[in-house]
């Protein structure tokens, strides 16, 4: 049984990633979108994290990255899918976890 | 694939109903089937025809209203989520005395129930919301 999370809040300002991370078994695959890609970007905290975390994939929104102006600073080992792809990573997966 | 999609955010509030409708669009593209999209909280908000956003910007609801006669989609709003907002259909308005009814084409507004059935009769179901 694989899950998707989805985190759409920033991890400066809620505790969403956080909590995800926490919970998030092996095999399982959390994308970043809306507010949320700013856990992927490099040099942070949830960036830290995520690079700490083993056999959970990351995801990120490509078109969210873009409309926040931040699509060059993405943490290396993150995907950066568009909606095709994020459709495909629901169909993938077994349930969907919106962590909101 | 079957999916069904639940949305508990209002329109241009932040970004869920964007995002939704990005999704709900690119699913149907790839041949995905949306047996159902459902709005509850504050998303009703998303179904009131009465929305007057200004031209050079996108009208959400009007986007929902297109995808629904494009793929017959099944657009369902809570009603008690509903009630609550002062979004209502003419059927409601004559229930409850009111002089109006605001619900969009391609919208109707029916019970919780709704969404438990989405969850058992579809694949996914993916949530958007605040």
């Amino acid at each position: 049984m694989t899950t998707l999370h989805t985190v759409n809040k920033s991890p400066f300002n809620s505790s969403a990633f956080d909590d995800c991370l926490g919970l998030a078994k092996s095999g399982s695959t959390v994308l970043l979108y809306e507010d949320g890609v700013y856990a992927a970007t490099s040099g942070t905290k949830p960036a830290d994290a995520i690079a700490n975390t083993d056999g959970v994939t990351f995801a990120v929104l490509g078109p969210d990255l873009k409309a926040r102006g931040v699509e060059g600073k993405i943490a290396d080992g993150i995907k950066v899918v568009d909606y095709d792809g994020f459709v495909d990573l629901v169909a993938e997966h077994d349930k969907v976890h919106a962590w909101l | 694939m079957k999916f069904s999609i639940q949305i508990n955010e209002g329109p241009y509030q932040h970004q869920a109903a964007d995002s939704a409708y990005q999704f709900a669009k690119a699913s149907l593209a790839k041949g995905h089937e949306i047996f159902r999209v459902f709005f509850y909280h504050d998303g009703v908000n998303n179904a009131t025809r009465l929305a007057v956003p200004p031209q050079d910007d996108r009208n959400i609801t009007q986007q929902w209203t297109e995808l629904q006669k494009e793929h017959n989609l099944d657009l369902v709003v809570c009603i008690a989520a509903a009630q609550r907002r002062g979004l209502m259909d003419e059927d409601e308005a004559k229930r409850q005395g009111k002089d109006a009814n605001n619900i969009a084409e391609g919208f109707r507004i029916s019970g919780l129930g709704q969404l438990i059935e989405a969850g058992i009769e579809s694949d996914r179901l993916v949530t958007f919301g605040a």
